[in-house]
């Protein structure tokens, strides 16, 4: 790779051995995928719940944390994903304490380095949207779908070590995303259905990235009716990216590179169709029972909206299942402020903040608190679940009530 | 001994010689696997209920999210890891992991690697040399 001066005295040791490190891990990956150079960013936003860590992983974090020579903090804002719990309620989820005490351990490290506790998987509705032509070095794969597609920005999947790397040297290696080429059109795909519910546009999603299939992939998408709202698109690419690994879609007429098909897609791009049929095919399958253990409203965290949407349903109801709706610190304090919160835990459910169901220890949970069969809106949760050794199911927001106020769910 | 050799465009790691075990299939640590034990635990997985360790995975492209990228380190850390991943098509989150969890690999041949390369093949995977070769 081609390295500027300040490069070659980062990897030459003379900022410190932290950002050396780092740089030798950008360029590890940079050369494998044939980057010639590097590619300044401006934000990093960082996954690293202690599930994934564990505590190889958190040993790793404290070592680089307990370096004192040099520059060891990150030089561009850096913030992080979701945590992998609510300290708050870390009894509802039968989380023990050795989790608990590793994820202060990795947050003790991360704060030594500098980064930004945030903790959240919608920090582009909720800390500071990316910008058209933005590099940034995101992590999430809902984040970098979001950020690439609706904002224009540009990202590649950055998990957590290529994303902390890219916090401490301020740049990442140039190829994917970060690259004009990379970012037309691979195929077309006509969709004749527009769903309104959120699991709707998550079903979509998936219908979509299983098509497309590997993250290389852009599809461009026409047909959609209307003006899409942030939090569908929010479920329509968390999912996409869940289901097929895909990081970049445009909407015709709608995204900001999209302005007309012409635009990112060259003529004669193969093209296929996505009916309604398709969508309720990939929801019937994980209609697999009629019974609920649990229902999850989660990945990605709710917005405030979803959240008064969710109270709205849950006034006057009681609960014979647990219900559980997650969302971001930033969220969190404004629905306790309008009472959602209280709304919705009234009817027995409970408002969960800073984590997100899988990246919780999903496992563990299920079998500590015996919960199998789990209700919920999100297409990308049921896709991740099953791997885990749950029965997923996917249904709208009402139907995902209704069930934790009889202990079934409504098939439709 | 039949020797068939395979180059690759992407290449990561140092040479190592095991066992295949293959499917034309995704990965993703997160979605596909049970760390603990070290088998396939996503029901539809082509390669359910099957061990991972210390085999080649020939697999055809990389799913899921990012936490792949933290759990090939930790999953070496105990030493229920693959030898290696060979993959038709690879996403940046594997190449991240393995660069963290120093896990051999090679991605992108010139033709389909899951139907070219036998299950239970004993195969040298070298980065260097880009080179994934079949030797028994």
């Amino acid at each position: 790779m081609k390295l500027t001066d300040e490069e070659i005295d980062i990897l030459a040791g003379k900022a410190g051995p932290v950002p050396q490190q780092a740089l030798r891990h950008q360029i590890k990956v940079g050369e494998f995928f044939g980057a010639e150079d590097m590619v300044p960013v401006t934000q990093a936003h960082l996954m690293a719940d202690t599930e994934s860590l564990g505590e190889a992983g958190v040993r790793w974090l404290e070592g680089l944390a307990a370096i004192v020579d040099g520059q060891r903090r990150v030089r561009i804002p850096t913030i992080t994903d979701p945590r992998g719990t609510d300290f708050a309620n870390a009894d509802l989820l039968g989380q023990t304490s050795a989790m608990l005490d590793l994820e202060r351990r990795a947050i003790s490290a991360f704060e030594a380095l500098g980064v930004a506790m945030t903790n959240t998987c919608i920090n582009y509705q909720t800390i500071q949207a990316p910008t058209r032509n933005e590099h940034v070095a995101f992590g999430d794969t809902g984040v970098v779908i979001y950020s690439n597609s609706i904002c224009g920005a540009r990202s590649n999947f950055e998990g957590g070590p290529s994303a902390l790397a890219a916090g401490l040297t301020g740049r990442t290696p140039r190829y994917g995303f970060h690259l004009p080429e990379m970012r037309r059109a691979t195929l077309r795909i006509h969709v004749e259905f527009t769903p309104t519910s959120l699991n709707g546009w998550g079903a979509l999603g998936g219908v979509i990235g299983r098509i497309a299939g590997n993250y290389w992939a852009v599809p461009v998408i026409e047909g959609i009716e209307g003006a899409p709202r942030s939090d569908q698109l929010k479920h329509f690419g968390a999912s996409m990216a869940s289901f097929g690994s895909i990081a970049l879609f445009h909407l015709a007429g709608l995204t900001p590179e999209a302005g007309k098909l012409t635009d990112v897609a060259a003529p004669g791009l193969p093209g296929l169709r996505v009916t309604r049929a398709d969508v309720d095919e990939l929801q019937r399958s994980y209609h697999t029972d009629d019974q609920v253990d649990v229902v999850v409203f989660s990945a990605p965290q709710l917005s405030l909206f979803e959240l008064s949407d969710l109270a709205g349903l849950c006034d006057g109801r009681r609960f014979a299942v647990p219900l559980l709706a997650v969302t971001s610190p930033q969220v969190k304090p404004d629905a306790d402020r309008m009472g959602y919160t209280a709304r919705i835990e009234a009817a027995g459910g409970k408002v969960l903040s800073g984590m997100c169901f899988y990246q919780s220890y999903a496992r563990e949970i299920s079998e500590a608190m015996g919960w199998k069969r789990l209700a919920t809106n999100s297409a990308k949760l049921v896709n991740i679940l099953g791997g885990y050794g749950y029965r997923p199911m996917l249904a709208s927001m009402e139907s995902c009530v209704d069930a934790a106020v009889s202990g079934k769910l409504a098939r439709t | 001994m039949n020797t068939r050799i395979f180059r690759a465009r992407h290449a990561m790691g140092r040479t190592v010689r095991g066992p295949t075990l293959v499917a034309k299939d995704g990965f993703s640590a997160r979605y596909d696997l049970d760390r603990i034990n070290g088998i396939f635990s996503r029901p539809s997985h082509k390669l359910a209920g099957q061990s991972y360790v210390g085999k080649i995975l020939v697999l055809d492209t990389a799913k899921g999210g990012v936490a792949t990228a933290w759990m090939l380190h930790e999953m070496q850390s105990r030493g229920i890891v693959p030898l290696a991943l060979v993959l038709n098509s690879v996403n940046p989150i594997l190449a991240q992991g393995a660069a963290l969890g120093d896990v051999s690999m090679l991605a992108g041949f010139d033709e389909d690697i899951t139907a070219a390369i036998p299950n239970g093949a004993k195969v040298e995977v070298n980065p260097e040399m880009g080179l994934l070769t079949v030797v028994d």
